[in-house]
């Protein structure tokens, strides 16, 4: 989506700094209630239809999910989960729509080495600039959430951009369009909390006492929200991440390596220039080469 | 040996054929390589450095190629050289008396073979840091790993990708501090380039820095070739 550059301020640019943003923009929300969505998949649909995606005839193993995971044309996936509430032995069908979290501080940004190829606009969207992508994948290893996936065709990482080309005009996220329930709301992301909090005081009252807002901490907080009506265990909704943090090998890897990495190598190319300003050549002498004559004979 | 000395002109000591040296410098220019293509991935400040290969995409195609034909190399220079790279008891001599040998008062130091400690220091690290660095590759490349889970059904987990990406960058770094002393003792040692390019050293530096593979060497020419018997050439 690089036509939106010129549309939004950047406050994050991969591999690179960029000036401070001329004027405050309210951050942007996504809010997923999934107490309110029926897992029919048109959010699905529209994120292909709006953003032009084809996915692959599947084949169908006797699950919803439908492709069975994130792949480079599917941006957003329906998962669903059956479970017995140990608690209330209710059945509970847990219908989680996955994609990109938007992170306030985002893993894939952190880790990717090409300049400009994922960026943070100053409300908040954290987009893939595919001009600038090198296809390396080192966003998947960034991410938290196990989001970004790698086109075989073009070699360019892909995931949800939350509409950026819509939102830069005004518009909300092709899939909150479509979602016949409004499961899926999108606003400035003060709106979206103040709606999460209507609709988790709601959810308490009827008995889903653990009801709460998901905008992991660890990540900054998401421009991607959910409401869960079991927020004590996010990992029941297919595997969302309890404490989503940038993992600390990424870290390591991206942060102290890259600095005494460098020293070190600079410090190795220092000692050698030292060490020769200090001693010297080590040359061959006349009496080396001529120790050399007598014991070969001369011949040699 | 060759046979061609004259008056003025050192003796030559043949220290390396000719299939020694191009599978030397294929092995080093990959090394070059691939520490351009992956310095420039390494640190955004150096990412300039994917010009030389035409930008970070192809970068990201070419190193971990260039990194296939590296390793078979350093596997050829593995089979040619370990047997002379074996320690030994001069190789404890050589080390305690490493300040002589950073001064370059070779007059303190035992007779050394073909190799001194220091040489069987860099390749020994390179023995432990290039399966390292391979093995991690195959981590990071998305055609090496697809490759994996092809032949041998696994599949790494985004954990595991992780650690490849942190012990690539540090057994990298490991790397370029070995291959930096290994370029440089080649330099400040004086004579020694030519073992690589002619494939031969003159007989005063075999003498200085290498004497006793210098008088088996002799003692192989004089014996017709074959081994040289065990005996402690008096001085």
């Amino acid at each position: 989506m690089s036509q939106l550059q010129t549309a939004f301020e950047l406050t994050k640019r991969s591999a690179g700094s960029v000036p401070a943003p001329a004027k405050a923009v309210a951050e942007v929300a996504k809010l997923i209630d999934i107490s309110r969505c029926i897992g029919c998949k048109a959010c699905q649909v529209a994120c292909m239809e709006w953003n032009d995606l084809k996915e692959e005839v599947g084949v169908n193993t006797g699950v919803y999910e439908n492709p069975h995971d994130l792949t480079p044309a599917t941006w957003t996936l329906m998962r669903y989960t059956e479970r017995i509430n140990p608690e209330t032995k209710d059945f509970e069908w847990l219908i989680r729509k996955d994609g990109c979290m938007h992170c306030q501080d985002p893993g894939c940004l952190k880790a990717c080495p090409s300049p400009g190829a994922i960026v943070q606009y100053t409300n908040g969207i954290v987009d893939f600039i595919s001009a600038n992508c090198i296809g390396c994948g080192y966003c998947v290893k960034g991410c938290p959430f196990n989001i970004p996936r790698i086109s075989t065709a073009d070699n360019k990482a892909y995931k949800c951009t939350l509409c950026s080309d819509r939102v830069a005009v005004g518009q909300g996220p092709a899939c909150a369009k479509a979602c016949p329930t409004k499961a899926i709301s999108f606003g400035t992301k003060a709106d979206m909390k103040k709606l999460a909090g209507d609709r988790i005081k709601d959810l308490k009252s009827r008995g889903y006492g653990k009801a709460g807002l998901y905008d992991p901490p660890g990540v900054k907080g998401t421009h991607v929200m959910y409401v869960l009506h079991h927020n004590d265990k996010p990992s029941i909704y297919a595997g969302l991440p309890d404490n989503p943090t940038i993992s600390p090998l990424v870290e390591l890897w991206k942060g102290a390596s890259k600095y005494a990495g460098l020293a070190v190598i600079g410090l190795s190319v220092a000692a050698g220039v030292i060490h020769h300003l200090l001693t010297g050549a080590n040359r061959v002498s006349k009496e080396d080469e001529e120790n050399a004559e007598r014991l070969t004979g001369g011949k040699k | 040996m060759s046979h061609d000395a004259h008056d003025g002109a050192p003796v030559r000591v043949r220290r390396y054929s000719g299939s020694a040296r191009i599978n030397h410098w294929i092995t080093g220019l990959s090394f070059v390589a691939l520490t351009l293509s992956g310095l420039s991935l390494f640190h955004p400040t150096l990412y300039p450095l994917s010009a030389l290969f035409g930008g970070g995409g192809n970068v990201r195609w070419m190193h971990p190629w260039i990194g296939v034909v590296f390793a078979v190399g350093f596997l050829g220079l593995f089979l040619r050289f370990f047997v002379a790279n074996l320690p030994e008891r001069t190789d404890w001599q050589w080390l305690a008396r490493i300040k002589h040998v950073l001064a370059g008062r070779e007059e303190y130091l035992p007779e050394i073979g073909k190799y001194n400690a220091g040489q069987k220091f860099v390749f020994w690290s390179m023995v432990v840091l290039v399966p390292l660095m391979f093995v991690s590759g195959l981590g990071l490349w998305e055609t090496g790993l697809v490759w994996v889970e092809q032949t041998f059904g696994y599949k790494a987990t985004i954990d595991q990708r992780r650690l490849a990406a942190v012990v690539h960058a540090l057994a990298a770094i490991l790397m370029i501090v070995i291959w930096i002393v290994h370029v440089y003792a080649a330099i400040w040692v004086r004579g020694t380039l030519s073992a690589m390019t002619r494939g031969s050293v003159t007989g005063g530096w075999a003498w200085r820095h290498h004497r006793k593979w210098l008088r088996q060497e002799v003692g192989a020419a004089d014996s017709g070739g074959k081994p040289p018997p065990k005996q402690q050439a008096a001085e």
